[in-house]
């Protein structure tokens, strides 16, 4: 460890901070609101960090580095979890030689998200072992564990962020470095560990229990669980924010903290329960722990289900443990986000509101044309989803209602999830045939500008291979592809969208202006990596 | 005030791109350097695309909750005039309510430094040398960007001491 002894960090910073000092082979991922800053500040840190196409590939690029005998971190928003969850669940049974630790960073309240699922329940789903840090010094400390949880036991670590923890700094006292990773990294042939067909995988689903009943052993004898001594007339159990909250709420209650939510330490839970007169459990989301410490048979309070929405805070637990139903005063609604003025997307969202367009879009900046005064989408639902579901919408409609759909997605997004949707679009086309603009402006914008396989460029900004998004449409054999910048003319853009929608076959028009935001650091980097171009001739010159 | 035996509770409120999570983190830093407890909080997924952006900053011996809860402010810091009636019942009974016409606008020369001039403002109310508020305003900010904040944080301090009534020492 370097550095000094005291930080202010966000948890994103501390999750980073402890991969670097818990000697984090390869950090990859995909962007999302609240986790992009982990691994962001891990390559400041010094340490090899990269974006993934998506969270499958990356979790499947951790995968092979943890069976390298590595140690990896794969980053991702909870949403992000689900595209990851098909690998996810198969890695459980695989286990690791070396470390896979998955973040998984929940948005309780939606601050940035579509849905606000609660990915403990993937930890039971899944049956991996998963740590919940309540500020930026157990995001620290708890990345470090997942580290070790990983190597010891031999399978992947769950480490769940909530927004609030991802977001706020507070003060972090860095421990040390880890031992390094148990030898270099090399490959040893381990066929029936990591070839699941059936009769590897009924063997390796038993391993996976096993080493769950060991891990629940260690949790309740020495988990990162904590009790706080108090007042027995009430006890509080909580995990992660939630217990930051019930401290404030409730300080002289005796409190039970757990670091690590699954596998649960059901005994240290039942001996807090009968030391206390009443007993409730405060939780962010869904009732999880309620649900599981009620299934071991306890009596255990829980909360009205109105505190299911949004996150807690201080005033929330309050009412919770004062049994108080009133209804919770609604905050004064702030000022709405909106497209940038200038921005791009604003070209095209104009013109499919001038056509009467029935939107089907996806998730960006570009969801913000749902607002006023474009309101100019009509469906949002994941990564992707706008190819597929207007490709749905053109099959079910009637022809004059069908002739009007458009799948609208960003350059990030048709890299993420939309190169499959297009080859269902060129293998099922709808019979009126499919209008689809990728609203490309040269970076991952909503999450704060990081790059994608069509830029070009590393995290880092440094020039790589490039996917041209064009020539990957032509190649699924669409015809009409028109590469356009939407601003220059924007009746014109308007003219070939209608020109389009007038056809009966498959058209995928490319928008593409850079973001506003993003446009001044794309020419820097343009520039840095042309100067390096022209050096290294002049170089080879000289050989 | 003793800022080692109560939370203080300070918000800071605006909309995208005026500078109210640099604000906040200014404020932070100011008292971590000062050895306290600190936590600071916002939302910020939005924040770039000119909605409503609030950050809470708390600090003291030991603070739990990173969030201010509702009608806890000491201090609320607005950037933004339409922003007050919003924020306004994160406000106590009692709290100081900061807002942009306290600044003799046309005395900054940059206009954008007006979070950092608030903060000269707010900072004559909290018990940190003026020291402290240079150094974290040199940590934060970019160098170019120095001498107009350490300027602003000078005529928020003067505009504060002056409506205080007590001479700028």
């Amino acid at each position: 460890m370097s550095g000094p002894d005291r930080q202010l960090l966000s948890g994103d910073e501390a999750v980073a901070l402890a991969a670097r000092d818990g000697d984090i082979a390869l950090g990859t991922g995909y962007p999302g609101t609240p986790s992009t800053e982990i691994l962001e500040s891990f390559s400041r840190l010094g340490g090899r960090a990269q974006w993934a196409p998506n969270e499958k590939v990356a979790l499947e690029v951790g995968l092979g580095v943890a069976f390298a005998n590595a140690r990896a971190l794969v980053t991702m928003k909870h949403v992000g979890l689900n595209v990851a969850a098909d690998p996810l669940f198969t890695a459980a049974y695989t286990g690791v030689t070396g470390a896979l630790v998955v973040v998984s960073a929940d948005d309780p309240g939606m601050a940035s998200s579509q849905n606000e699922q609660d990915n403990r329940r993937y930890a039971v789903a899944v049956g991996l072992p998963m740590l919940e840090p309540a500020d930026s010094q157990e995001a620290y400390d708890f990345t470090l564990l997942a580290i070790r949880v990983s190597e010891r036991w031999g399978i992947p670590a769950l480490l769940r962020l909530t927004t609030r923890v991802c977001h706020s700094k507070t003060v972090v006292r860095p421990t040390g470095a880890l031992p390094p990773s148990k030898g270099a990294a090399t490959f040893v042939r381990d066929i029936k560990g990591r070839v699941m067909i059936p009769a590897y995988a009924r063997p390796a689903h038993r391993r996976l229990r096993e080493k769950l009943a060991h891990i629940q052993e260690w949790n309740e004898a020495e988990g990162p669980n904590r009790e706080i001594d108090g007042d027995r007339s009430l006890g509080i159990i909580a995990s992660g924010i939630a217990f930051m909250h019930a401290r404030e709420a409730a300080p002289e209650a005796a409190v039970l903290k757990l670091g690590m939510t699954y596998p649960l330490p059901l005994e240290t839970i039942r001996s807090f329960e009968g030391s206390v007169a009443r007993c409730v459990v405060i939780e962010e989301g869904d009732p999880y722990l309620l649900e599981a410490i009620r299934a071991a048979g306890m009596r255990v309070e829980g909360q009205p289900e109105g505190f299911r929405f949004g996150e807690l805070n201080v005033d929330r637990v309050k009412r919770i443990l004062a049994a108080d139903a009133s209804p919770e005063p609604v905050p004064p609604a702030g000022k709405p986000p909106e497209l940038c003025q200038g921005c791009p997307h604003r070209s095209v969202f104009t013109a499919l509101r001038n056509l009467d367009c029935i939107v089907a879009s996806d998730i960006g900046c570009y969801t913000l044309a749902v607002l006023p005064p474009f309101e100019a989408a009509d469906t949002c639902v994941c990564m992707g989803a706008s190819i597929g579901v207007g490709l749905g919408l053109r099959h079910a409609l009637p022809p004059e209602q069908a002739r009007r759909v458009v799948s609208t997605l960003g350059d990030s997004t048709f890299i993420h999830s939309g190169i499959t949707g297009l080859m269902e679009m060129v293998y099922n086309p709808p019979k009126t045939g499919h209008v689809v603009i990728i609203l490309d402006n040269g970076t991952t914008a909503m999450t704060g500008l990081q790059e994608h396989p069509a830029t070009g460029r590393t995290l880092e900004h440094q020039p790589t291979g490039k996917v041209i998004i064009e020539a990957l449409v032509r190649s699924l054999g669409i015809n009409n592809v028109h590469v356009t910048d939407p601003t220059i003319n924007p009746a014109a853009f308007q003219e070939l969208v209608a020109a389009s929608l007038a056809r009966r076959d498959l058209t995928v028009i490319v928008a593409r202006r850079n973001c506003l935001l993003a446009a001044g650091s794309i020419k820097e980097y343009e520039r840095s990596a042309a100067r390096e171009v022209i050096s290294e001739t002049c170089l080879e010159q000289q050989d | 005030m003793n800022n080692r035996t109560k939370v203080t509770n300070i918000v800071i409120a605006g909309v995208g791109g005026q500078g109210v999570l640099k604000a906040s983190d200014i404020v932070a830093e100011v008292a971590f350097r000062a050895g306290l407890d600190v936590k600071k909080s916002e939302i910020h997924g939005m924040s770039q695309r000119g909605g409503s952006v609030s950050s809470d900053v708390r600090f003291g011996e030991s603070v739990y909750s990173p969030m201010v809860p509702p009608g806890e402010a000491d201090y609320l810091v607005v950037l933004s005039p339409d922003q007050v009636e919003p924020n306004r019942s994160k406000l106590r009974e009692g709290g100081t309510l900061i807002t942009p016409g306290v600044i003799p606008e046309n005395t900054l020369r940059d206009k954008r430094s007006i979070n950092v001039a608030l903060l000269g403002w707010l900072s004559v109310s909290l018990s940190f040398p003026e020291s402290g508020w240079l150094d974290a305003i040199r940590q934060n900010l970019a160098p170019k960007l120095h001498a107009a904040n350490l300027q602003a944080l000078a005529i928020g301090r003067e505009a504060a001491h002056k409506n205080m009534s007590v001479p700028n020492p």
